[in-house]
Protein backbone atom coordinates (compact mmCIF):
# COMPACT_ATOMS: atom_id res chain seq x y z
CA UNK A 1 0.00 0.00 0.00
CA UNK A 2 2.88 2.05 1.00
CA UNK A 3 6.31 2.08 -0.57
CA UNK A 4 9.13 3.67 0.59
CA UNK A 5 12.63 3.34 -1.40
CA UNK A 6 16.07 5.11 -0.38
CA UNK A 7 14.78 7.94 1.38
CA UNK A 8 17.03 11.09 1.69
CA UNK A 9 15.99 14.33 3.31
CA UNK A 10 18.70 16.71 4.70
CA UNK A 11 17.34 20.29 6.69
CA UNK A 12 20.40 22.29 5.60
CA UNK A 13 23.34 20.20 7.05
CA UNK A 14 21.08 18.21 9.39
CA UNK A 15 20.33 14.98 8.03
CA UNK A 16 16.79 13.43 9.02
CA UNK A 17 16.69 10.91 6.63
CA UNK A 18 19.43 8.58 5.20
CA UNK A 19 18.01 5.81 3.40
CA UNK A 20 15.05 4.69 4.39
CA UNK A 21 13.33 1.93 2.85
CA UNK A 22 9.96 0.49 4.06
CA UNK A 23 7.00 -1.40 2.98
CA UNK A 24 3.79 -0.99 4.25
CA UNK A 25 1.27 -3.50 3.30
CA UNK A 26 -2.63 -3.12 3.21
CA UNK A 27 -4.60 -3.47 6.54
CA UNK A 28 -3.36 -2.90 10.14
CA UNK A 29 -1.93 -0.64 12.31
CA UNK A 30 1.92 0.44 11.89
CA UNK A 31 3.51 2.19 14.77
CA UNK A 32 6.22 4.33 13.62
CA UNK A 33 8.86 5.05 17.06
CA UNK A 34 11.95 6.34 17.36
CA UNK A 35 13.24 8.82 19.70
CA UNK A 36 12.42 12.68 19.13
CA UNK A 37 14.19 13.99 16.05
CA UNK A 38 14.94 10.16 14.30
CA UNK A 39 12.45 11.85 11.36
CA UNK A 40 9.04 10.32 12.09
CA UNK A 41 7.09 13.48 11.18
CA UNK A 42 9.70 14.09 8.37
CA UNK A 43 9.14 10.39 7.21
CA UNK A 44 5.36 11.09 7.27
CA UNK A 45 5.53 14.61 5.76
CA UNK A 46 7.40 13.19 2.63
CA UNK A 47 4.41 10.50 2.36
CA UNK A 48 2.36 13.68 2.10
CA UNK A 49 4.45 15.34 -0.05
CA UNK A 50 4.43 18.23 2.11
CA UNK A 51 8.33 17.59 2.65
CA UNK A 52 10.13 16.91 -0.60
CA UNK A 53 12.75 14.71 -0.58
CA UNK A 54 15.92 14.89 -1.82
CA UNK A 55 16.73 11.41 -2.67
CA UNK A 56 14.28 8.45 -2.81
CA UNK A 57 10.84 6.88 -4.42
CA UNK A 58 7.34 6.78 -2.84
CA UNK A 59 4.61 4.62 -3.82
CA UNK A 60 0.85 4.53 -2.79
CA UNK A 61 -1.16 2.45 -3.68
CA UNK A 62 1.68 1.29 -6.49
CA UNK A 63 1.92 4.77 -7.98
CA UNK A 64 4.72 6.77 -7.62
CA UNK A 65 3.99 9.87 -5.61
CA UNK A 66 2.84 13.10 -7.98
CA UNK A 67 3.81 16.11 -6.45
CA UNK A 68 0.53 17.79 -7.74
CA UNK A 69 -0.79 15.80 -4.45
CA UNK A 70 -4.10 14.41 -5.74
CA UNK A 71 -3.02 11.10 -4.70
CA UNK A 72 -3.79 12.85 -1.09
CA UNK A 73 -7.48 12.29 -1.54
CA UNK A 74 -7.05 8.40 -0.39
CA UNK A 75 -5.03 10.19 2.96
CA UNK A 76 -6.49 11.10 5.63
CA UNK A 77 -4.05 12.98 7.97
CA UNK A 78 -3.82 14.01 11.94
CA UNK A 79 -0.93 16.48 11.75
CA UNK A 80 1.12 16.62 15.05
CA UNK A 81 0.43 20.33 16.05
CA UNK A 82 -3.15 21.27 16.08
CA UNK A 83 -2.47 24.63 13.73
CA UNK A 84 -5.82 26.41 12.60
CA UNK A 85 -7.00 29.88 11.32
CA UNK A 86 -7.76 31.65 14.17
CA UNK A 87 -10.66 33.98 12.99
CA UNK A 88 -12.43 30.57 12.02
CA UNK A 89 -15.16 28.54 13.95
CA UNK A 90 -15.29 25.08 14.35
CA UNK A 91 -18.61 24.65 12.35
CA UNK A 92 -16.90 26.80 9.52
CA UNK A 93 -13.51 25.07 9.38
CA UNK A 94 -15.62 21.34 9.44
CA UNK A 95 -17.66 23.12 6.26
CA UNK A 96 -14.77 24.68 4.46
CA UNK A 97 -12.71 21.15 4.58
CA UNK A 98 -15.84 19.51 3.24
CA UNK A 99 -16.25 21.63 0.69
CA UNK A 100 -12.45 21.66 -0.38
CA UNK A 101 -12.46 18.27 -0.55
CA UNK A 102 -15.83 18.07 -2.20
CA UNK A 103 -16.84 14.48 -0.97
CA UNK A 104 -19.02 13.54 2.15
CA UNK A 105 -17.86 12.75 5.26
CA UNK A 106 -19.56 11.61 8.64
CA UNK A 107 -18.53 14.56 11.07
CA UNK A 108 -21.66 14.25 13.11
CA UNK A 109 -20.77 10.86 14.76
CA UNK A 110 -17.03 12.19 15.51
CA UNK A 111 -18.64 15.49 17.10
CA UNK A 112 -20.53 13.45 19.12
CA UNK A 113 -18.07 11.35 20.04
CA UNK A 114 -15.64 13.58 21.23
CA UNK A 115 -18.50 16.05 22.83
CA UNK A 116 -17.66 18.88 20.59
CA UNK A 117 -21.18 20.18 20.41
CA UNK A 118 -20.71 23.34 22.40
CA UNK A 119 -17.86 24.55 20.83
CA UNK A 120 -19.09 24.29 17.35
CA UNK A 121 -19.94 27.95 16.86
CA UNK A 122 -16.49 29.11 19.19
CA UNK A 123 -13.70 30.48 16.87
CA UNK A 124 -10.68 27.88 17.21
CA UNK A 125 -8.44 30.60 18.94
CA UNK A 126 -10.43 30.52 21.58
CA UNK A 127 -10.16 26.77 22.27
CA UNK A 128 -7.74 24.90 24.46
CA UNK A 129 -5.06 22.33 23.18
CA UNK A 130 -7.07 19.24 23.76
CA UNK A 131 -10.25 20.46 22.41
CA UNK A 132 -8.12 21.33 19.05
CA UNK A 133 -6.80 18.02 19.28
CA UNK A 134 -10.26 16.66 19.34
CA UNK A 135 -11.32 18.90 16.02
CA UNK A 136 -8.15 17.92 14.42
CA UNK A 137 -9.08 14.02 15.19
CA UNK A 138 -12.96 14.96 13.56
CA UNK A 139 -10.89 16.70 10.82
CA UNK A 140 -8.85 13.85 9.96
CA UNK A 141 -11.46 10.88 10.53
CA UNK A 142 -14.55 12.44 8.59
CA UNK A 143 -13.51 10.90 5.62
CA UNK A 144 -13.92 7.59 4.50
CA UNK A 145 -10.13 6.92 3.24
CA UNK A 146 -8.64 4.12 2.93
CA UNK A 147 -5.27 5.45 4.62
CA UNK A 148 -4.81 7.35 7.71
CA UNK A 149 -1.89 8.74 9.39
CA UNK A 150 -1.80 10.27 12.50
CA UNK A 151 1.22 11.88 14.05
CA UNK A 152 0.92 12.01 17.90
CA UNK A 153 -2.94 11.22 18.11
CA UNK A 154 -2.86 11.30 22.08
CA UNK A 155 -1.22 14.93 22.47
CA UNK A 156 -3.05 16.67 24.99
CA UNK A 157 -6.21 14.16 24.95
CA UNK A 158 -8.30 13.65 28.32
CA UNK A 159 -8.49 9.67 29.43
CA UNK A 160 -12.19 9.81 28.16
CA UNK A 161 -11.36 10.98 24.60
CA UNK A 162 -8.48 8.53 24.87
CA UNK A 163 -10.31 5.40 25.16
CA UNK A 164 -12.56 7.33 22.48
CA UNK A 165 -9.68 7.25 20.26
CA UNK A 166 -8.51 3.89 20.83
CA UNK A 167 -12.00 2.70 20.30
CA UNK A 168 -12.52 5.21 16.80
CA UNK A 169 -9.05 3.35 15.82
CA UNK A 170 -10.24 -0.59 16.43
CA UNK A 171 -13.18 0.78 14.35
CA UNK A 172 -11.18 1.52 11.23
CA UNK A 173 -9.01 -0.95 11.53
CA UNK A 174 -11.77 -3.06 11.19
CA UNK A 175 -13.06 -1.34 7.94
CA UNK A 176 -9.69 -2.92 6.30
CA UNK A 177 -7.74 -0.18 6.37
CA UNK A 178 -4.24 1.14 7.23
CA UNK A 179 -3.68 3.10 9.60
CA UNK A 180 0.16 4.71 10.76
CA UNK A 181 0.52 6.07 13.75
CA UNK A 182 3.85 7.42 15.65
CA UNK A 183 3.70 8.08 19.58
CA UNK A 184 5.34 8.28 22.73
CA UNK A 185 3.33 6.72 24.69
CA UNK A 186 4.36 3.14 25.08
CA UNK A 187 1.03 1.59 26.40
CA UNK A 188 -0.87 3.03 23.93
CA UNK A 189 1.29 1.73 21.28
CA UNK A 190 1.32 -1.81 22.57
CA UNK A 191 -2.35 -1.94 22.95
CA UNK A 192 -3.09 -0.91 19.35
CA UNK A 193 -0.42 -1.41 16.93
CA UNK A 194 -0.14 -4.89 15.02
CA UNK A 195 3.58 -4.10 13.59
CA UNK A 196 6.33 -1.47 14.74
CA UNK A 197 8.71 0.39 12.76
CA UNK A 198 11.64 1.88 14.62
CA UNK A 199 13.68 4.48 13.40
CA UNK A 200 17.35 5.57 14.59
CA UNK A 201 19.60 7.77 13.02
CA UNK A 202 17.48 8.25 9.99
CA UNK A 203 17.35 4.55 9.08
CA UNK A 204 15.16 1.81 9.62
CA UNK A 205 16.35 0.07 12.85
CA UNK A 206 13.78 -2.10 13.63
CA UNK A 207 11.15 -3.34 11.90
CA UNK A 208 8.10 -6.21 13.14
CA UNK A 209 5.57 -7.58 15.64
CA UNK A 210 5.88 -6.02 19.44
CA UNK A 211 6.50 -9.88 20.01
CA UNK A 212 9.87 -9.51 17.68
CA UNK A 213 11.27 -6.80 19.14
CA UNK A 214 10.77 -7.89 22.65
CA UNK A 215 12.91 -11.24 21.62
CA UNK A 216 15.32 -9.04 20.34
CA UNK A 217 15.90 -7.26 23.16
CA UNK A 218 14.86 -9.83 25.79
CA UNK A 219 13.04 -7.39 27.42
CA UNK A 220 8.92 -7.90 28.86
CA UNK A 221 7.59 -4.67 28.37
CA UNK A 222 7.51 -2.31 25.27
CA UNK A 223 9.20 0.41 27.09
CA UNK A 224 12.12 -0.95 28.38
CA UNK A 225 12.42 -3.04 25.24
CA UNK A 226 12.67 0.74 23.44
CA UNK A 227 15.09 2.17 26.28
CA UNK A 228 17.41 -0.86 25.59
CA UNK A 229 18.03 -0.19 22.18
CA UNK A 230 18.12 3.23 22.65
CA UNK A 231 20.98 2.74 25.60
CA UNK A 232 22.65 0.49 23.85
CA UNK A 233 23.21 2.56 20.62
CA UNK A 234 24.97 5.14 22.77
CA UNK A 235 26.62 3.04 24.54
CA UNK B 1 -8.00 27.13 -6.94
CA UNK B 2 -11.38 28.78 -7.58
CA UNK B 3 -11.83 27.31 -4.02
CA UNK B 4 -8.93 28.39 -2.15
CA UNK B 5 -9.50 32.08 -3.75
CA UNK B 6 -13.25 32.27 -2.66
CA UNK B 7 -12.00 31.32 0.93
CA UNK B 8 -9.11 33.97 0.92
CA UNK B 9 -11.26 36.63 -0.50
CA UNK B 10 -13.87 36.22 2.24
CA UNK B 11 -11.40 35.68 4.73
CA UNK B 12 -9.95 38.93 3.84
CA UNK B 13 -13.21 40.72 3.50
CA UNK B 14 -14.19 39.92 6.92
CA UNK B 15 -11.11 41.78 7.74
CA UNK B 16 -11.42 45.40 9.33
CA UNK B 17 -8.00 46.64 7.05
CA UNK B 18 -9.82 46.27 3.89
CA UNK B 19 -12.27 48.63 4.88
CA UNK B 20 -10.12 51.05 6.30
CA UNK B 21 -8.54 51.08 2.88
CA UNK B 22 -11.55 51.26 0.56
CA UNK B 23 -12.83 54.17 3.45
CA UNK B 24 -9.44 55.62 2.51
CA UNK B 25 -10.12 55.94 -1.33
CA UNK B 26 -13.75 57.02 -0.84
CA UNK B 27 -12.90 59.66 1.50
CA UNK B 28 -10.32 60.88 -0.77
CA UNK B 29 -12.10 60.40 -3.93
CA UNK B 30 -14.69 62.83 -2.43
CA UNK B 31 -12.45 64.82 -1.18
CA UNK B 32 -10.47 65.33 -4.50
CA UNK B 33 -13.56 66.12 -6.77
CA UNK B 34 -16.04 67.91 -4.54
CA UNK B 35 -14.05 70.58 -2.74
CA UNK B 36 -11.47 71.02 -5.87
CA UNK B 37 -13.63 70.41 -8.56
CA UNK B 38 -11.64 69.78 -10.73
CA UNK B 39 -11.53 66.68 -12.84
CA UNK B 40 -8.21 66.31 -14.29
CA UNK B 41 -6.31 68.05 -11.58
CA UNK B 42 -8.03 65.31 -9.32
CA UNK B 43 -6.97 62.25 -11.74
CA UNK B 44 -2.97 63.38 -11.02
CA UNK B 45 -2.90 64.12 -7.78
CA UNK B 46 -4.60 60.11 -7.19
CA UNK B 47 -2.19 59.30 -9.36
CA UNK B 48 0.53 60.98 -7.21
CA UNK B 49 -1.19 59.07 -4.30
CA UNK B 50 -1.78 55.51 -5.89
CA UNK B 51 1.76 55.47 -7.41
CA UNK B 52 3.32 55.69 -3.94
CA UNK B 53 0.31 54.01 -2.03
CA UNK B 54 -0.83 51.60 -3.84
CA UNK B 55 2.59 49.38 -3.96
CA UNK B 56 2.78 50.12 -0.24
CA UNK B 57 -0.55 48.46 0.76
CA UNK B 58 0.06 45.74 -1.69
CA UNK B 59 3.47 44.94 -0.18
CA UNK B 60 2.37 45.03 3.81
CA UNK B 61 -0.60 42.99 3.29
CA UNK B 62 0.94 40.51 0.95
CA UNK B 63 3.31 39.41 3.46
CA UNK B 64 0.89 39.67 6.29
CA UNK B 65 -1.78 37.57 4.80
CA UNK B 66 1.00 34.65 3.95
CA UNK B 67 2.02 34.82 7.60
CA UNK B 68 -1.07 35.06 8.92
CA UNK B 69 -2.59 32.15 7.02
CA UNK B 70 0.12 30.04 7.60
CA UNK B 71 -1.57 27.06 9.54
CA UNK B 72 -4.65 27.52 6.83
CA UNK B 73 -1.54 26.82 4.40
CA UNK B 74 -0.51 23.87 6.27
CA UNK B 75 -4.32 22.47 6.40
CA UNK B 76 -4.12 22.55 3.27
CA UNK B 77 -1.03 21.26 2.12
CA UNK B 78 -2.15 17.81 3.72
CA UNK B 79 -5.55 17.87 1.33
CA UNK B 80 -5.56 16.63 -2.50
CA UNK B 81 -5.24 19.97 -3.58
CA UNK B 82 -1.84 21.07 -6.36
CA UNK B 83 0.32 23.09 -4.43
CA UNK B 84 -0.08 25.65 -7.17
CA UNK B 85 -3.26 26.24 -6.33
CA UNK B 86 -3.15 26.93 -2.59
CA UNK B 87 -0.36 30.00 -3.20
CA UNK B 88 -2.00 30.91 -6.31
CA UNK B 89 -5.35 30.99 -5.32
CA UNK B 90 -4.05 32.98 -1.99
CA UNK B 91 -1.82 35.74 -3.88
CA UNK B 92 -5.17 36.25 -6.10
CA UNK B 93 -7.43 36.32 -2.82
CA UNK B 94 -5.29 39.18 -1.51
CA UNK B 95 -4.58 40.81 -4.95
CA UNK B 96 -8.06 41.01 -6.31
CA UNK B 97 -9.58 42.36 -2.80
CA UNK B 98 -7.35 44.89 -2.79
CA UNK B 99 -8.03 45.28 -6.20
CA UNK B 100 -11.67 45.52 -5.95
CA UNK B 101 -11.18 48.18 -2.68
CA UNK B 102 -9.39 50.72 -5.34
CA UNK B 103 -12.14 50.14 -7.64
CA UNK B 104 -14.56 50.57 -5.81
CA UNK B 105 -13.78 53.40 -3.47
CA UNK B 106 -12.72 55.54 -5.90
CA UNK B 107 -15.34 54.63 -8.45
CA UNK B 108 -18.32 55.44 -6.54
CA UNK B 109 -16.92 59.17 -5.94
CA UNK B 110 -16.01 59.62 -9.68
CA UNK B 111 -19.33 58.11 -10.62
CA UNK B 112 -21.19 60.07 -9.00
CA UNK B 113 -19.52 63.20 -9.77
CA UNK B 114 -20.80 62.72 -13.18
CA UNK B 115 -17.56 60.57 -14.40
CA UNK B 116 -19.38 58.91 -17.88
CA UNK B 117 -20.65 62.18 -19.18
CA UNK B 118 -17.27 63.36 -18.87
CA UNK B 119 -14.12 62.59 -21.61
CA UNK B 120 -12.01 61.98 -18.92
CA UNK B 121 -13.18 58.60 -18.36
CA UNK B 122 -10.25 57.07 -20.13
CA UNK B 123 -7.88 58.71 -18.00
CA UNK B 124 -9.72 57.48 -14.93
CA UNK B 125 -10.00 53.79 -16.33
CA UNK B 126 -6.04 54.05 -16.94
CA UNK B 127 -5.57 55.25 -13.66
CA UNK B 128 -7.38 52.19 -12.35
CA UNK B 129 -5.87 50.05 -14.56
CA UNK B 130 -1.87 50.51 -13.62
CA UNK B 131 -3.56 50.65 -9.75
CA UNK B 132 -4.58 47.42 -10.47
CA UNK B 133 -1.47 46.12 -11.57
CA UNK B 134 0.95 47.50 -9.44
CA UNK B 135 -1.43 46.05 -6.58
CA UNK B 136 -1.08 42.13 -8.62
CA UNK B 137 2.91 43.45 -9.15
CA UNK B 138 3.64 44.15 -5.42
CA UNK B 139 1.62 41.03 -4.12
CA UNK B 140 3.12 38.76 -6.18
CA UNK B 141 6.59 40.39 -4.84
CA UNK B 142 5.24 40.05 -1.11
CA UNK B 143 4.57 36.24 -1.45
CA UNK B 144 8.08 36.07 -3.20
CA UNK B 145 9.50 37.63 -0.16
CA UNK B 146 7.57 35.77 2.56
CA UNK B 147 7.90 32.40 0.51
CA UNK B 148 11.82 33.07 1.10
CA UNK B 149 11.28 33.93 4.66
CA UNK B 150 10.55 32.15 7.54
CA UNK B 151 11.55 34.43 10.21
CA UNK B 152 8.26 36.79 9.66
CA UNK B 153 10.21 39.99 11.39
CA UNK B 154 13.39 39.40 8.42
CA UNK B 155 9.87 39.25 6.11
CA UNK B 156 8.26 42.03 7.18
CA UNK B 157 11.65 44.45 6.49
CA UNK B 158 12.27 43.15 3.14
CA UNK B 159 9.35 44.21 2.21
CA UNK B 160 9.12 47.50 3.42
CA UNK B 161 12.80 47.68 1.95
CA UNK B 162 11.53 46.81 -1.44
CA UNK B 163 8.89 49.26 -1.35
CA UNK B 164 11.43 52.32 -0.34
CA UNK B 165 13.83 51.19 -2.92
CA UNK B 166 11.68 51.10 -5.61
CA UNK B 167 9.12 54.32 -4.62
CA UNK B 168 12.16 56.61 -3.55
CA UNK B 169 15.30 55.10 -3.27
CA UNK B 170 15.66 54.19 -6.78
CA UNK B 171 14.40 57.80 -8.33
CA UNK B 172 16.82 59.44 -6.24
CA UNK B 173 20.20 57.01 -7.72
CA UNK B 174 18.55 57.54 -10.47
CA UNK B 175 18.60 61.12 -10.76
CA UNK B 176 21.96 60.89 -9.26
CA UNK B 177 23.40 59.21 -11.77
CA UNK B 178 21.65 60.95 -14.28
CA UNK B 179 23.64 64.22 -13.06
CA UNK B 180 26.89 61.75 -12.56
CA UNK B 181 27.23 60.96 -16.26
CA UNK B 182 25.61 64.40 -17.85
CA UNK B 183 28.17 64.34 -20.61
CA UNK B 184 27.41 60.72 -21.53
CA UNK B 185 24.29 60.25 -23.94
CA UNK B 186 21.76 58.49 -21.46
CA UNK B 187 18.68 58.01 -23.22
CA UNK B 188 18.90 54.51 -23.57
CA UNK B 189 20.32 54.17 -19.65
CA UNK B 190 17.37 56.23 -18.60
CA UNK B 191 15.08 54.01 -20.90
CA UNK B 192 15.90 50.37 -19.40
CA UNK B 193 16.52 52.08 -15.50
CA UNK B 194 12.36 52.92 -16.22
CA UNK B 195 11.43 49.24 -17.18
CA UNK B 196 13.11 47.65 -14.09
CA UNK B 197 11.25 49.97 -11.68
CA UNK B 198 7.22 49.14 -12.06
CA UNK B 199 6.45 53.08 -10.35
CA UNK B 200 7.94 54.88 -12.10
CA UNK B 201 6.58 52.32 -15.28
CA UNK B 202 3.10 53.59 -14.19
CA UNK B 203 3.81 57.18 -13.66
CA UNK B 204 5.09 57.04 -17.23
CA UNK B 205 1.54 55.11 -18.69
CA UNK B 206 -0.13 57.29 -16.63
CA UNK B 207 1.17 60.49 -18.09
CA UNK B 208 1.32 59.47 -21.35
CA UNK B 209 -2.24 58.89 -21.64
CA UNK B 210 -2.63 62.15 -19.98
CA UNK B 211 -0.65 63.87 -22.73
CA UNK B 212 0.84 66.65 -20.43
CA UNK B 213 4.05 66.74 -21.49
CA UNK B 214 5.56 69.55 -18.51
CA UNK B 215 4.81 66.38 -16.46
CA UNK B 216 6.33 63.81 -18.37
CA UNK B 217 10.24 64.51 -16.97
CA UNK B 218 13.23 63.22 -18.66
CA UNK B 219 12.23 60.04 -18.78
CA UNK B 220 8.41 60.13 -19.57
CA UNK B 221 9.68 62.57 -22.36
CA UNK B 222 12.40 59.83 -23.69
CA UNK B 223 9.91 57.14 -23.63
CA UNK B 224 7.33 59.75 -25.43
CA UNK B 225 10.35 60.33 -28.35
CA UNK B 226 11.68 57.04 -29.08
CA UNK B 227 8.30 55.37 -28.53
CA UNK B 228 5.19 57.97 -29.63
CA UNK B 229 2.32 58.32 -27.61
CA UNK B 230 0.72 55.42 -28.44
CA UNK B 231 3.51 52.57 -29.09
CA UNK B 232 5.01 53.88 -25.48
CA UNK B 233 1.49 53.23 -23.90
CA UNK B 234 1.52 49.66 -25.44
CA UNK B 235 5.22 48.95 -24.35
CA UNK B 236 4.89 50.67 -20.68
CA UNK B 237 1.76 48.60 -20.38
CA UNK B 238 3.82 45.31 -21.74
CA UNK B 239 5.94 45.73 -19.59
CA UNK B 240 3.97 46.01 -16.42
CA UNK B 241 2.45 42.69 -17.48
CA UNK B 242 5.85 40.99 -17.55
CA UNK B 243 6.31 42.77 -14.16
CA UNK B 244 2.93 40.64 -12.82
CA UNK B 245 3.81 37.44 -14.39
CA UNK B 246 7.42 36.47 -13.53
CA UNK B 247 6.68 37.00 -10.13
CA UNK B 248 3.92 35.11 -9.62
CA UNK B 249 5.33 32.18 -12.19
CA UNK B 250 8.30 32.32 -9.39
CA UNK B 251 5.70 32.27 -6.39
CA UNK B 252 4.61 28.90 -8.07
CA UNK B 253 8.12 27.73 -8.22
CA UNK B 254 8.82 28.04 -5.34
CA UNK B 255 6.44 26.68 -3.69
CA UNK B 256 6.52 23.57 -5.47
CA UNK B 257 10.51 23.28 -3.95
CA UNK B 258 9.24 24.30 -0.33
CA UNK B 259 8.84 21.80 3.22
CA UNK B 260 6.09 22.25 5.15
Amino acid sequence: MIKIENLHKKYGKNKILTGVDLEIPEKGIFAILGPNGSGKTTMIKSILGMVVPEKGKIFVDGKPTHPNGLYRKNIDYLPQIANFPGNLGVKELIRMIKDLRGIKANEEELIQLFGLTPYLDKKLSNLSGGTKQKVNLVLAFMFDSPIIILDEPTSGLDPVAMLNLKKLIAKEKAKGKTILVTSHIMSFVEEISDEIVFLLEGKIYFKGTIQELREKTNEIDLEHAIANILTENNA
Amino acid sequence: MLKILKYSFYDLIRSRWSYVYLMFYLLLGFVLLFLNNDLSKAVITLMNVIIILVPLIGTIFGVMYYYNSKEFTELLLAQPIKRSSIFIGQYLGVALSLVMSLVIGLGLPFALYGLFESSAIWDFTMLLVTGAMLTLIFTALAFNIALYNENKIKGFSYAILLWLFLAVIYDGLFLLSLIIFETYPLDKFTLIATVFNPIDLSRILILLKLDISALLGYTGAIFNQFLGTSLGLLSALGMLTLWVILPVWNIKRKAQKKDF
